[in-house]
């Protein structure tokens, strides 16, 4: 038996040494998702889904206006955003190659890492400012500005893998670029496209702090979209931080529900997956 | 006119896609424009002493930002100081070590739990680990090291440390995926090259792979303290909201993210509205001045990567 010499020694410790880091980060990682689903399940209930917070003191309740609130920011700041990232994303890829698209790819890299509060107060200027007042718009703009700089990276990406050919066998045919754009080009990477606008709606779904001071939230039902509403992330935020044990109960309900969502977006997304054109 | 119709449509179509694409250039700058303009009543009134100055009173309206600082630096560089040998630990596991399935399998639960939403770490933060912190960790930091000026003081749970603890979980993942991603970047040959050598596999880690990758590294771990230094509910949540400047871990303290989320939106004057607006601007400084800087050290190396083949 040959003795391990010091080098051996040495990496055999290292290799243990990564796992025992993965280990480390699996960990606690893992007992906050049990964790998650354990209380969100037993906290779960039909009135979950149904009722709005009861006043405080009374049992019971749900968030059913949060949800309600959380769906209408998402379809509107899906409807601002995703349309400019999508056309952004065709300039760069059209009309790209010069010095200004790799600007413009890498200010979109950096503002996708501005802080979501940072977001918030800039929409806050533009819109409740002048409205003088919290408002659904106010919220869903700062949403928006969180969704572009994603849709239009991960479309460019998409975009990028359509083989030349396709392109230049519809313009051949006399097509013009901006049809053949949106019907051979766009519609050929449309699953990669589609696999974006999923994850920048899983991020922006869970989104808290550029809500705080747009969308404000409400207790009740909105009825106007320039009024305050309800958010499932900020009622996750009040009752997480309030004393009452009750509220903790439907915290922990929503964040079960908003992570089942998280996950169910991201798993569409991967199946989704890639561009036919991916290698 | 049937030719002009045709020329109509690709200039529309072209005029939409500049106009949207140059919204991203447009969108920075009136960030920028904005948050300046809504600071200046604080950066006229206080000028540099804004920076330095520890009050923080918004009834006598006198405003230093150096809690808040203090508390941002402090809580995200040592977070990340305890994230990133993980985090590389693992992305190492995943790519260099295990094999390729169960690789896939750990980097696909790093990622899935990345997409877990701030507020969400923040409710298990309160709930969970400060009270935890404070029955169990903190008592036992007070006993045996309260000889040292960082562990000083009573456990009060929501801390300091909760926030570095819950900061270091959620860097974690982002670091993980981005070094993966740095690390599959490196070439084959390199790896082929260092084996052929009689390396280990700690020594061709050590002398093939790192060195190659170390400048991508650097940058996921400079955009991972962008994330912490910007994370706002989970901190707000466990860190105790009180401006003060404390050596100890165990007291509590503030973030810049975390007192715009506070008092933002019911500042009670205009100068209150502007500091916090001040703080802002800071921190959205701090975050793109990070930001540039990791972009192009990861930009460096991926396109070091790409070309590295043909040259």
């Amino acid at each position: 038996m040959r003795t391990p010499s010091t080098r051996n020694l040495k990496n055999g410790f290292m290799i243990l040494s990564m796992g025992v880091a993965t280990l480390a980060v699996l960990l606690p990682l893992v007992i906050i998702f049990t964790h998650i689903v354990k209380m969100g399940f037993s906290s779960l209930s039909p009135d979950f889904f149904i009722h709005i917070p009861k006043p405080t003191g009374e049992t019971g309740g749900g968030m059913a206006n949060g949800m309600v609130g959380s769906f209408l920011l998402i379809a509107l700041a899906s409807g601002l955003g995703i349309p400019v990232g999508i056309f952004g994303a065709m300039y760069l890829v059209e009309y790209g190659g010069n010095r200004i698209s790799g600007v413009i790819r890498f200010a979109a890299d950096v503002l996708s890492g501005v802080p979501s509060i940072i977001t918030g107060m800039v929409a806050y200027t533009l819109m409740v400012v002048p409205m003088k007042k919290f408002s659904a718009l106010a919220g869903a703009v700062a949403l928006a500005l969180i969704m572009i700089p994603i849709v239009l990276r991960t479309t460019e990406e998409q975009l990028k893998m359509v083989p030349d050919t396709l392109r230049e066998a519809s313009l051949a045919l006399g097509v013009p670029l901006w049809r053949t754009s949106l019907r051979v080009t766009l519609r050929s990477a449309m699953k990669g496209v589609l696999t974006g606008i999923l994850l920048a709606i899983a991020r922006i779904a869970g989104e808290t702090a550029p809500l705080l001071f747009t969308a404000l939230g409400n207790q009740f039902w909105s009825r106007k979209l320039t009024e305050p509403i309800a958010a499932m992330p900020l009622q996750i935020f009040n009752f997480a931080i309030a004393p009452y044990e009750d509220w903790h109960r439907l915290a922990w309900a929503g964040a079960l529900v908003l992570v089942t969502l998280m996950f169910a977006l991201s798993l569409t997304a991967r199946y989704l997956g890639r561009s036919k054109y991916q290698s | 006119m049937k030719v002009s119709g045709k020329v109509n449509g690709d200039f529309v179509f072209k005029g939409i896609t500049v106009l949207f694409a140059f919204s991203i250039l447009v969108i920075i700058a009136v960030m920028v424009v904005e948050m300046v303009d809504q600071s200046l009543p604080a950066i006229k009134k206080f000028g540099w002493s804004f920076v330095t100055g520890r009050d923080w009173d918004a009834v006598q309206e006198s405003f230093g930002a150096l809690p808040f600082v203090w508390g941002s630096v402090v809580s995200s560089l040592l977070a990340l100081l305890l994230a990133t040998p993980l985090a590389v630990g693992t992305a190492l596991f995943i790519t260099e070590i295990a094999p390729k399935k169960f690789g896939a399998v750990v980097a696909a639960l790093v990622e899935l739990l990345a997409s877990i939403p701030s507020v969400i770490y923040g409710l298990w933060g309160v709930l969970v680990m400060a009270p935890w912190l404070q029955s169990t960790i903190q008592p036992f930091l007070i006993d045996k090291f309260g000889f040292l000026p960082f562990f000083t003081g009573a456990p009060y749970g929501v801390s300091m440390l909760a926030a570095v603890f819950i900061l270091m979980i959620m860097v974690i993942p982002i670091i993980t995926s981005l070094t993966k991603e740095v690390l599959l970047a490196v070439p084959q040959s390199q790896r082929e090259a260092a084996i052929a050598l009689g390396a280990t596999r700690w020594e061709m880690i050590r002398m093939a792979v790192l060195p190659y990758g170390r400048s991508g590294i650097l940058g996921a771990v400079i955009l991972g303290l962008g994330r912490a230094i910007g994370e706002t509910m989970a901190v707000t949540m466990v860190i105790g909201n009180t401006p003060q400047i404390s050596l100890s871990l165990l007291s509590p303290a503030y973030t810049m993210p975390s007192v715009i989320a506070n008092e933002f939106a019911e500042a009670s004057s205009k100068l209150h509205g502007a500091a916090l607006m001040e703080i802002g601007l800071i921190l959205l400084a701090v975050t793109l001045a990070i930001n540039v800087l990791a972009r192009l050290l990861l930009w460096g190396m991926t396109r070091r990567a790409a070309t590295g083949g043909a040259k």
